[in-house]
């Protein structure tokens, strides 16, 4: 299974495509792709909003559902997910409306 | 310190204002990410994990009091409070908006600072010796140098698309502070049978995936030469090192390919034929400049030994802190005060908004306004009568910035790792935390002795691990971090490149390993005396593998 992620243009947060087309802050509202087909149709998503100047460094990334939340499966981008893991004062963990799947 | 001219402001201004149009051309989609991308670098302005990252110059890592209250007012108002102090004498910030980094950029240059060639294949900030113009075993101070090379160097049309990056460090003692063989350029400022100032010069030192110590191409080179001379090693570099692979190139490959002879006669050919052009330096204009550096008057304070010694007996702590973080100055009333970034459990170069106000406060009052930072990642007070220091020491604990562990095994050495960097492999703040605390004991420190221990969460190397007394180099295998234990490096005039000692350990491992290193070296030591690094020289890694890998080490 595969997510869409990237980094937003203007302050550098890190993103991820939802299945509105809009670029969350959340990784759980990231929309899921199962097949190969829905991939594309991320990846030509992502392509389209950086060549609109939304994002930059857009990639697809391995994840997992554990318990019903996406889990990435490189720890890389489950603290991209999360924040620092020694300041859990920073970054999306410490901001109460995210959950966090790291 | 170095007080910018018309020129500098002019020019840093404009190149502020520069960089303002090309943000706004970005973010209103004037213009591309690929076109953007070599910009931003140029400016300091990478992207990480988080957010953008933007890294600021502190030119061989001397600051004054205004300029550390303008890195705590941005680290408040554009960052999430606190700075990261680097390995290259420098400071980052892990949260800045891309729109607001010109607003920032405009606030450092009200203090005569940038973020100008702090990335890029280009020459980086020249680092230096953070005792400058105080160690007691100094010759002169390696700073008016750097500080000629800092203005050579910048936006030089010839070298601003190099191979690869360019990193200079200069020292001006015997005892190597700033690591000099483990640069593209070491430079060894000394004296001749003569007397006259020179260097001696080293080429192709790095770490990185090929660490390699540099070698010494010239064993004196007079000072009025140093430009021709530095002009003549990047134009034989910019000619020939390779531009096909980013991994081989770096001088260091130059040199190790070409041969140290052959390169070394490229450099003086081109050296003959510069020496006596325009880049002669002026003995006028580098004494111009020393006078920048010029020492601040030290007042004869003789009641220090006796203020000390009292304060001694009443605190402990302050007895542990003298016993570790202060430094024998040139003036027998002073001492250098080393700083601290270490405190037990936290991440190694970080302080707070509130604690960089407080240093400058300190250095304000008590240090003749000088501030450094060094490549270990903690900031200095070069100069403090021993008659303050309690003072100094007081006011320090107060901010929580007393731990007296400089040079100890837990005074660790960390890149940020993968908690931001996008290169990462793996974290290395959370094993320097790991490992702190478990060396917390101020007594068993100090029972262990100077020991040096640098971390780097990838091959890039940002963490010293190389040359490390223990390096440790975070990898990912099978999708989960692995670190590999490196030991004997060293980073002095003696430097060596640690010799990885086996197979690797996870993150719930690494911690027990390094104790398992520690207690061996414990146990193998001829005496307290021997350090850690004289003890693995003298019986090499055996001890150490038997202790970590047991049966295990006899198969292999």
């Amino acid at each position: 299974m595969k997510i869409l992620t990237a980094n937003r243009l203007s302050d550098g947060e890190a993103v991820w495509l939802a299945a509105d087309h809009s670029w969350s802050e959340a990784i759980d509202a990231a929309e899921l792709a199962r097949d190969a087909t829905t991939e594309e149709r991320l990846e030509r998503t992502g392509k389209a909003a950086f060549l609109k100047n939304e994002v930059v460094d857009v990639n697809l990334i391995d994840v997992e559902v554990v318990d019903g939340a996406i889990r990435p499966l490189r720890l890389r981008e489950r603290i991209r997910a999360a924040g620092p893991t020694n300041r859990i004062d920073l970054g999306k963990q410490a901001r109460p409306e995210i959950a966090v799947a790291a | 310190m170095y007080r910018y001219d018309e020129f500098d402001h002019g020019f840093v201004k404009a190149r502020v204002a520069e960089f303002r149009e090309q943000v706004d051309r970005r973010l209103a989609g004037e213009i591309t990410e690929d076109q953007f991308k070599p910009l931003r670098l140029m400016n300091g302005v990478y992207l990480q994990l988080h957010a953008y990252m933007l890294r600021v110059a502190i030119p061989y890592g001397t600051l004054n009091a205004r300029q550390m209250r303008v890195l705590a007012h941005i680290a408040r108002k554009y960052d999430k409070g606190y700075g990261h102090f680097t390995t290259r004498q420098n400071v980052q910030y892990n949260w800045p908006a891309l729109a607001d980094i010109p607003a920032i950029l405009d606030d450092l240059a009200s203090v005569e600072m940038h973020a100008l060639q702090t990335s890029g294949n280009c020459i980086r900030n020249v680092t230096a010796d953070h005792f400058a113009g105080a160690a007691a075993d100094e010759v002169a101070d390696p700073r008016p140098y750097a500080e000629i090379l800092r203005q050579w160097s910048s936006v030089h049309p010839e070298f601003s698309y190099l191979p690869r990056k360019f990193k200079i460090a200069v020292t001006g003692a015997e005892r190597d502070r700033a690591a000099i063989q483990v640069h593209d350029i070491g430079l060894h400022l000394k004296r001749n049978a003569q007397g006259e100032l020179g260097f001696a010069v080293y080429v192709g030192g790095g770490q990185g995936r090929t660490p390699m110590i540099a070698k010494k191409i010239r064993d004196f080179l007079p000072e009025a030469d140093l430009l021709a001379y530095t002009t003549a090693i990047l134009r034989v570099y910019n000619l020939h090192g390779r531009r096909d692979n980013k991994y081989k190139a770096r001088i260091k490959i130059l040199v190790h390919e070409t041969g140290t002879e052959e390169l070394t006669g490229w450099v003086e050919k081109e050296f003959e034929a510069l020496k006596d052009g325009e880049l002669k330096l002026p003995e006028a204009d580098i004494r111009a400049i020393e006078t920048y550096f010029a020492p601040p008057a030290l007042n004869v304070r003789p009641e220090g030994e006796a203020v000390v010694k009292e304060a001694q007996l009443d605190d402990r702590g302050f007895a542990a802190w003298l016993r570790r973080n202060v430094t024998t100055h040139r003036h027998p009333d002073y001492a250098a005060v080393t700083i601290s970034l270490k405190a037990i459990g936290e991440a190694p170069g970080d302080a707070t908004d509130a604690q960089m106000d407080a240093v400058a406060d300190i250095a304000e009052a008590l240090a003749f306004d000088e501030i450094r930072v060094s490549h270990e990642q903690n900031l200095i007070l070069p100069h403090v009568a021993r008659a303050d220091l309690k003072t100094v020491y007081d006011r320090l604990v107060a901010i929580g910035l007393e731990t007296a562990n400089s040079g100890l095994v837990t005074d660790i050495i960390a890149c940020p790792g993968l908690d931001y960097c996008a290169l990462a492999n793996a974290r290395s703040i959370s094993v320097a935390q790991d490992i702190s605390r478990r060396f917390a004991s101020q007594e068993k420190q100090e029972e262990i002795g100077e020991l040096k221990l640098k971390i780097s969460g990838c091959i890039n190397a940002c963490g010293h691990h190389h040359v490390g007394h223990i390096g440790i180099l975070g990898v990912e295998k099978k999708g989960a971090e692995l670190y590999q234990v490196t030991l004997g490096g060293s980073g002095d005039e003696h430097t060596s490149i640690g010799e990885i000692v086996g197979r690797g350990f996870g993150p719930e491992e690494i911690g027990g390993a390094i104790e398992t290193v520690v207690e061996t070296y414990l146990a193998c030591r001829s005496g307290r005396e021997e350090t850690f690094l004289d003890t693995y020289r003298r019986l090499g890694a055996a001890p150490f593998k038997e202790a970590l890998y047991g049966s295990e080490a006899k198969a292999a």
